[in-house]
């Protein structure tokens, strides 16, 4: 157990070693070292989660080493409630990524490299516990990232990846100032840790350009995050950049990045600036929203169904912003409301983690349909039921998961998520059902044109779901219907660093000084 | 301290002085198929100086009645000068642009441009001031028309020619003024006369340093006096492009942070240019706006380039830019940055045109076009160039993230009135980003792949990879450069 979070981290760095001396046509065994390195650290994450101590909200498996002391930088990790589920989600579809990349045949050493590094990238900003460290992972990620949109993706694959690159590079320079900012703010220090105690206090009544430093600081790393979640107004790169990407890639972006930026505003915004929390909720609450309604609308409105997969991961990432938002309800003002506080962030962070699933899944399930007829048009379809019945059945059942159909793991973490928002911000809730409604209607539709109708002469010889895309699939449909119907393990797993988090919120936050 | 006892202060200077006249004897006792020699040779040389800097360590000095002086600050920056021409220096070996030119003389005239920057990095009089910029430059007007029969390069030395005379011409008559206004050429005395001046000479003052600062901005190509740049960066052999990209910048900008911290600042304190006794002159002003300009318009156009080293070029532009930015704050944390980012963009940018000259040498151009499915052809230069690209961009785990981290830092440090320029200076990375990774798309995502694969010549594969190397070691862990610069952070300072 001694450094598992090191080996966590690294395990990928050196898979990506080992294909380094592999001969670049030796395709197959390269795909297998990639399986078996992504492999190992899935089984190492359920090891840490076997041995993780759900009790204790607070950090766990603590790392700490000297790395450059003049400017104390230190490398930090640790774990809690609000990170494991996301690394042992991360580790799954990793896993699964590789699998579901199995037929890349250009440029296969490349491919598979650049996929270990974004893997290292993403376990690491989790684990991060110093905010230097979390900003170099957060960076590391940006390359790979753009090689495997712009290398191995559609048509228009290299204004997607520059696109994408552009937009998260302008956030992460914002991220930087506050970083800097924070640092010499609170006594010279990166340590998250003790950035929770320190910034609190040491931020109150400093002013940057003639504002609260607090405001100022909480939108720069605001923004940062945002970009990467995406949050209205800065979600225009999302559907470009998963539509181009190849499938894998769309799984790990819709799957995880974009959960990286939501796992930020929790970890450093709401860690270090609890007013901040306070004086943005309800713009928090707004912006989710927002997020709902057009994603919806956006999604219904499109005719490429990975657009549509696209856009609904706008749509969906909206309900965890209203959940985030409902934190305040534990606040004084609000009347202490503790239980509705915990139903927000509890249903968030669920939200997040289902979300990932349910979009792999999708996202998996288009790449299955676009490799056997070469495009996505939902119009350009029709009647594949007849044809396709297990592949009909396992997408039907995608898509009611997606459209957060009672029984899927989806609809307990909306409906925790409007359950904890509902007693402080009303209005917005109920505004918000409505794109529920449209959540309904866009896969419903999609579903109809698709599956339903005459059968595409075309298409009578389509060759059904293999077994290695059933492979894909299948786990992540089981955890989904699992979690629809019996949630408790993955609740109690969060729900101590659910009530440390809340706790230190509202504790710390003094909404008077704002 | 008198000139006898200067001389046993000032062996690493003999030492070159004596490679360089031993360069030129060598050049003419070998036959010119063998002229190469007299690169190794200089090297060797430039080793055995390097070793002799390194001995100095702490001693910190003035030599020769006050005009030049002896600190690890210099000493920092001569190192810094003899680590980048020994790099350029053994590539230059093996550029194929150079292949039918005599090298001998194009060696000794590197050495005088090292013995040039020395004096550059280390004095403390407006007359020496005058001299270094002059010996560095007019040397460099012949290594960039070193090409006779290409006549690109006649123009970039032409052009070299006519912006350096007016340049330095009105730094002369900037100097001048100062000379007037305070009776002495020393930087010592000057400080301590400018702190008793009238108010009413402030006008003067103030006209006198921006004079200063064409000079000064000529050598480290800041915008407006950068026009040069982008025609002698292309039509130079490209190992001296390399060379003009840092060593005289980092000498230009040893001299300025000198001149700045100890004539107008607080006399070498490093507490900041506001705590300066003379805070009424605008001189944070004037930096700030002069980096702004800088990195914005090298930034901007470089974007529309279609040559690699024109691009190269405007990007160094830009890169003179950042390092202005720290300027202004005048604070130990500062320069310190300015130090470190100087350290960091030697491997990175030499890199990146070490790589532009293997291109060359195999391909014989130097437009994207050339470049197109490089990095399937030739791999290792593909990953060293995108590393540097990376780089330059500022983008960790690499050297450049750590070079405007420190910048950056060192602003936000400062206080209140430089966050703008922090954020200006971020919105210019990501700009920035755009044209780096341009080089990058076109080597990979443009062009046939092709089945074979090419590896560079050996000894460009080393410099190349000897460049490469650092620039992903030093993003990751940089302490050692970090405590090199922090124990060269003494000046000489005296206050009268």
């Amino acid at each position: 157990m001694e450094n598992i979070l090191s080996w966590l981290i690294w395990m990928p760095v050196i898979g990506i070693g080992i294909i380094a001396f592999i001969p670049r046509d030796k395709n197959d065994l390269i795909k297998i070292i990639a399986a078996v390195t992504t492999g190992l650290q899935f089984l190492l994450t359920l090891v840490l989660w076997q041995n993780y101590d759900a009790g204790n909200g607070g950090m766990q498996f603590m790392e700490r080493a000297t790395w450059i002391p003049s400017f104390n930088i230190t490398y930090i990790l640790g774990v809690d409630g609000l990170s494991l589920p996301m690394v042992i989600l991360t580790a799954l579809l990793c896993f699964i990524g590789i699998f579901v990349s199995w037929n890349i045949n250009k440029a296969v050493k490349g491919y598979f490299a650049l996929f270990l590094l974004l893997d290292t990238g993403i376990i690491g900003v989790f684990l991060s516990m110093d905010f230097f460290l979390f900003y170099i992972f957060w960076e590391v990620m940006l390359l790979p990232m753009y090689f495997l949109i712009g290398m191995w993706g559609g048509p228009q694959r290299e204004y997607a990846a520059i696109k994408f690159f552009l937009y998260t590079l302008f956030g992460s320079v914002l991220m930087l100032i506050g970083i800097l900012g924070l640092y010499f703010s609170c006594g010279n220090t990166f340590d998250i840790q003790v950035l929770m105690e320190v910034a609190p206090d040491a931020l109150r009544g400093l002013t940057w350009w003639g504002m609260s430093a607090i405001k100022v600081i909480w939108v720069l790393l605001f923004v940062g995050f945002a970009i990467k979640v995406p949050v209205f107004p800065f979600h225009t790169w999302l559907p470009l950049a998963h539509v181009e990407a190849p499938t894998a890639i769309s799984v790990l972006l819709a799957g995880i990045l974009l959960k990286l930026g939501v796992y930020g505003i929790l970890r450093i915004n709401y860690g270090l600036m609890p007013d901040g929390v306070y004086w943005f909720s309800g713009a928090l609450a707004a912006l989710g929203l927002i997020n709902v309604i057009w994603g919806g609308l956006c999604a219904l409105a499109q005719t490429d169904l990975k657009k549509l997969v696209a856009y609904s991961s706008v749509n969906h990432m909206g309900y965890t912003l209203i959940g985030m938002a409902a934190i305040i309800a534990a606040g004084e003002a609000n009347g202490l409301n503790l239980k509705a506080a915990q139903a927000g962030l509890g249903g968030a962070v669920f939200q997040m983690f289902n979300h990932g699933t349910i979009s792999a899944m999708l996202f998996i399930l288009v790449g299955v349909i676009y490799d056997r007829a070469h495009h996505r048009d939902i119009e350009g379809f029709g009647g594949l039921a007849a044809q396709m019945p297990i592949y009909t059945g396992i997408t039907a059942v995608a898509f009611f998961a997606g459209l957060g159909l009672p029984g899927f793991s989806g609809f307990i973490s909306e409906a925790m998520c409007f359950i904890g928002a509902f007693p402080v911000y009303k209005g917005i809730v109920i505004a918000s059902t409505l794109g529920i409604l449209l959540n309904a209607a866009y896969f419903l539709w999609a579903f109809q044109r698709i599956f339903f109708g005459e059968l595409n002469e075309k298409y009578k010889d389509l060759p059904e779901i293999n077994r290695l895309e059933l492979f894909t699939v299948v786990p992540l449909l089981l955890i989904t219907l699992f979690f629809g119907i019996y949630p408790a393990p993955f609740l109690n797993l969060i729900s101590s660093t659910m009530d440390v988090i809340i706790n230190h919120v509202v504790s710390l936050a003094t909404f008077a000084s704002m | 301290m008198t000139n006898l006892q200067s001389l046993s202060y000032y062996y690493p200077e003999l030492i070159l002085s004596g490679v360089i006249l031993g360069a030129i004897i060598y050049d003419l006792l070998i036959d010119k198929s063998k002229s190469g020699n007299v690169g190794w040779f200089l090297i060797a040389g430039l080793m055995a100086v390097a070793g002799a800097i390194c001995l100095q360590d702490d001693t910190v000095t003035t030599l020769f009645t006050n005009s030049i002086v002896l600190d690890p600050f210099a000493s920092f920056f001569k190192l810094l000068v003899v680590l980048a021409t020994i790099l350029v220096s053994v590539v230059s070996l093996q550029s194929g642009e150079l292949s039918e030119y005599r090298k001998g003389e194009y060696f000794t005239l590197l050495g005088i441009i090292v013995f040039g920057l020395f004096l550059m990095v280390s004095t403390v009089d407006l007359i020496m001031v005058y001299l270094s910029i002059e010996i560095v430059s007019i040397m460099s007007f012949v290594l960039a028309g070193y090409l006779k029969q290409n006549t690109r390069s006649n123009e970039a030395g032409l052009k070299y020619v006519v912006y350096g005379a007016f340049s330095s011409g009105i730094m002369l008559f900037g100097l001048s003024y100062i000379y007037g206004l305070t009776g002495s050429t020393n930087y010592f005395e000057i400080q301590h006369a400018i702190a008793n001046l009238d108010t009413s000479a402030n006008t003067a003052l103030i006209m006198a340093t921006i004079m200063m600062l064409v000079g000064f901005g000529y050598k480290v190509s800041a915008v407006p006096f950068h026009f040069w740049t982008p025609d002698v960066y292309e039509g130079a052999p490209t190992t001296i492009t390399a060379f003009l990209s840092i060593a005289p910048k980092a000498g230009a900008f040893a001299m300025m942070i000198r001149f700045f911290n100890q004539v107008l600042a607080d006399g070498g304190a490093m507490g900041g240019l506001d705590t300066s006794s003379i805070a009424i002159l605008p001189w944070a002003n004037i930096l700030s706006l002069l980096a702004v300009i800088t990195m914005t318009l090298g930034n901007v156009v470089a974007l529309q380039q279609n040559n690699i080293k024109r691009m190269l070029a405007y990007s160094s532009i830009a890169h003179a830019g950042y390092m202005l930015l720290a300027m202004p704050v005048m604070s130990g944390d500062s320069i310190y940055a300015i130090m470190i980012y100087l350290v960091m963009y030697l491997f990175m940018n030499l890199g990146a045109f070490f790589v532009v000259i293997a291109v060359k040498n195999k391909t014989g151009g130097e437009t994207f076009d050339d470049y197109k499915g490089l990095g399937w052809e030739m791999p290792m230069i593909g990953v060293a160039m995108t590393i540097f690209m990376v780089s330059l961009t500022g983008l960790p785990p690499t050297a450049g993230f750590i070079g405007k981290f420190y910048i950056f830092a060192s602003l936000i440090k400062g206080g209140g009135q430089f966050y703008w320029l922090v954020l200006i200076g971020g919105i210019n990375s990501v700009v920035s980003l755009y044209y780096y990774l341009r080089v990058v798309k076109v080597m990979f995502l443009e062009g046939e792949r092709s089945e074979t694969i090419l590896q560079p010549p050996t000894i460009m594969a080393v410099m190349i990879l000897a460049t490469a190397i650092p620039t992903v070691i030093l993003g990751i862990y940089w302490t050692p450069v970090a405590d090199w610069v922090q124990n060269s952070l003494t000046f000489f300072i005296q206050t009268l």
